[in-house]
């Protein structure tokens, strides 16, 4: 049975601070700024707040950022493990809370230093002393260290098994590209990429190339949850959560799920996105714009399929045929996305995926978007969220 | 040391104070052009008042001069001195020898003032004039018990004419046992260079035994005891039916690449170069991640038949490694 969240609660409010390289302040003031930024946006005010949910990587302690902008009592703090995969399911955190009377109005907020401070792409090391050490022990004395080394594992398979090549990927990081050069919040704003540009890219993991693997960024973004009632007397139009769900499959390990019967698929997306269409009783012909997971090229293609945008396999063909540009059957990462507006893992997606319902991408598709859908990080567990227009 | 003993090498070394360390001396080299120019590349000084005859010919100056901070470059001892090839014991070297000879064998330069009063010129002398100018009293710094030494350099020129003075000073000591350690956690411990090695998996209580079976040279593979399921990698229970029994069974090291990737940046210390890893379908059923060695990248493919071997890779690390079978 799916659960009954659907339209329990919606988006009210959305704050980013600038995306950069070096962002010369700490996690905790660009937390503050994207919080305050987002209440502003709700017309509403630190202490209206009563619930914060972040991710479990974040540094910033809920009582700080409480602090720094000036919330009044919270009811509820909640964080999200998985790095990236975390994104949507602070929106799941938030909706239940919300839904069930817990808190009324929940901060998300996601704000790191990302390339100036701790860089994801230094890779796991012999120092970790987090639980996960043992885990990544069958991986490190093999030299196999980085996001973009577990991902590459997972590519060649599928494309030994579908036949897809490099040029889905290209489509892919070309298209995130493109939207980036009309966004000026990007850091690839006004900066083309060529196929040959695309082909000169230093070599990663191969098939990932550079402009394969997204950015490192310092910046933090924050969405502010609330009722429905209450969201239809702020000051933007509510985006309501129409679906979310999250999902750890069998057998999955964080980053590294090999050992599965077929390893080149997502399981636990397809189990969250079932989940979701059916808190909603949508499918995927009723999503019409998309903001899908970009660390790294190749994993759009899976969750495409995964969403049931094509069949298995097919991904590859549907990238190609030009489908997630801004005439295409589902404009997708219309700000240029991980790999070219700023990784702010995923919650720039969720900020970009409210703005494509309410019709203030910079990059918004001529059609009427009435739903749009968000995802997670891939490889952790993950999930996605459906947002709609709150009727 | 008693204090019979501290006010015995109290009194030799302060009959060194406001000795001349030697007579004068004349710089190695006058000052010119060549050791101009190396000194303003390797410091990065652009100012064309020290390299451009024309520039400099210009300006206030009306030709090159040497830049200020190599004054006390001029009088230095050359490069055997530094390596302690000469032989020569000056007085100032007589006075660290008695230091040394009494436990107080650490040096450090601690600081210098250096006050210029002319600019030196292409074709100037530098001739230097060092006295031992004060020894502290005894000081306990955190690198241990020691004396600060203070020697006083005069530079004069060819005409007798004051050029600058330099204050120079040097603590020795006796090395306290802390920073005897914090000196070697910096070093290494010893001297000697060490290779760097693989990062190591931490072992703990569901994986150690099969990290000590490959330093023995075998691959384990985890097996239920209660429905024989392998798995890999070792886990406490049984996925399938919750034992958590389990023994063990050696792999016979047959298989074939599942997947690959060739790892080209970042680059880790410690790795070969190119590092290629797969993800290898062992004959039993299970996979592993492994290195595949012996071939060029090139030649890796899904399907490949691979066959393993267990083996040191480096001086902390045992390694299962796939060859084309």
């Amino acid at each position: 049975m799916a659960a009954t969240i659907s339209d329990k609660a919606a988006i009210v409010g959305i704050g980013s601070t600038e995306f950069s390289k070096d962002s010369g302040r700490s996690e905790l003031a660009l937390a503050a700024e994207a919080v305050k930024k987002a209440l502003d946006d709700a017309g509403l005010k630190p202490s209206d707040v009563d619930g914060l949910v972040t991710f479990t990587i974040d540094q910033n302690e809920e009582v700080d950022v409480a602090r720094a902008v000036g919330c009044g009592n919270i009811s509820l703090y909640a964080r999200v493990p998985y790095g990236g995969g975390a994104a949507t399911g602070t929106l799941l955190q938030a909706a239940m809370a919300v839904a069930s009377g817990v808190a009324e109005v929940v901060v998300c907020y996601r704000a790191l230093n990302g390339r100036s401070g701790q860089r994801y792409s230094a890779g796991v090391s012999g120092t970790l002393i987090t639980g996960s050490a043992i885990h990544y022990g069958y991986y490190m004395p093999f030299g196999l260290l980085t996001p973009a080394s577990w991902v590459a594992m997972f590519t060649r398979r599928y494309m030994h098994l579908t036949g897809c090549t490099q040029d889905a990927l290209f489509e892919i990081a070309q298209a995130t590209r493109d939207y980036a050069v009309r966004n000026p919040a990007a850091f690839f704003y006004q900066r083309p990429m060529t196929r040959a540009d695309y082909d000169a890219g230093k070599k990663i993991c191969n098939p990932l190339t550079l402009y394969d693997c997204c950015q490192e960024s310092d910046g933090g973004c924050a969405i502010v949850v609330t009722t429905p009632e209450r969201a239809r007397h702020l000051k933007q139009p509510g985006v309501s959560i129409r679906g979310v769900a999250q999902c750890i499959a069998k057998d999955q390990e964080e980053m590294t799920s090999f050992y599965r019967p077929d390893i080149a698929r997502i399981p636990e997306m397809d189990v969250a996105a079932d989940e979701a269409y059916a808190q909603c009783g949508l499918s995927a012909k009723d999503i019409d714009a998309a903001v899908i997971y970009d660390a790294f090229t190749p994993i759009v293609l899976w969750q495409l399929e995964s969403w049931g945008f094509c069949k298995y396999g097919e991904a590859a063909d549907f990238v190609q045929a030009g489908n997630l540009r801004p005439n295409g059957r589902l404009p997708s990462n219309t700000h240029g996305g991980q790999l070219s507006e700023a990784y702010i893992h995923g919650v720039n997606g969720i900020v970009e995926a409210v703005r494509l319902v309410r019709g203030t991408s910079v990059n918004q598709p001529k059609k009427a978007v009435h739903h749009a859908l968000v995802t997670s990080g891939v490889g952790v567990p993950t999930g996605g969220a459906i947002l709609g227009r709150m009727t | 040391m008693t204090p019979a003993e501290t006010s015995a090498f109290e009194a030799k070394i302060r009959a060194y104070v406001g000795r001349e360390m030697g007579p004068p001396k004349r710089g190695n080299d006058d000052v010119n052009l060549a050791m101009i120019r190396h000194w303003a590349e390797v410091t990065g000084d652009e100012n064309p008042l020290y390299t451009d005859a024309e520039f400099a010919a210009a300006s206030s100056r009306k030709g090159i001069i040497a830049p200020p901070t190599m004054l006390g470059i001029w009088a230095m001892e050359g490069y055997p001195m530094a390596q302690g090839h000469t032989g020569k014991v000056d007085v100032q070297r007589e006075l660290h020898n008695i230091f040394e000879a009494h436990g107080f064998t650490g040096v450090l330069g601690t600081n210098t003032i250096t006050e210029f009063h002319r600019e030196l010129r292409p074709g100037d002398q530098v001739i230097s004039h060092t006295v031992i100018d004060n020894i502290s009293a005894p000081k306990k710094t955190a690198r241990g018990h020691g004396y600060f030494i203070e020697t006083v350099t005069r530079f004069t020129d060819q005409h007798g004419q004051d050029v600058g003075r330099q204050v120079f000073r040097t603590l020795r000591f006796m090395p306290s046992a802390e920073s005897v350690a914090a000196n070697q956690a910096q070093s290494g411990g010893d001297a000697k260079l060490k290779a760097p090695t693989r990062i190591q998996s931490p072992r703990g209580h569901d994986n150690a035994w099969w990290w000590e079976a490959i330093d023995q040279g075998k691959l384990l593979i985890q097996r239920c005891k209660r429905c024989g399921t392998l798995r890999h990698p070792p886990r406490p229970m049984c996925g399938e039916c919750q034992s958590l029994e389990w023994d063990s069974i050696e792999s016979s090291l047959e298989g074939e690449v599942y997947s690959y990737t060739e790892v080209s940046y970042p680059k880790f210390p410690g790795y070969p170069d190119p590092l290629l890893c797969g993800l290898i379908q062992l004959k039993e059923g299970t996979r592993l991640v492994a290195n595949i060695v012996g071939c060029v990248p090139e030649a890796v493919h899904v399907g490949m038949k691979v066959r393993g071997k267990v083996e040191r890779v480096d001086d902390a690390t045992v390694l299962p490694n796939f060859y084309p079978a």
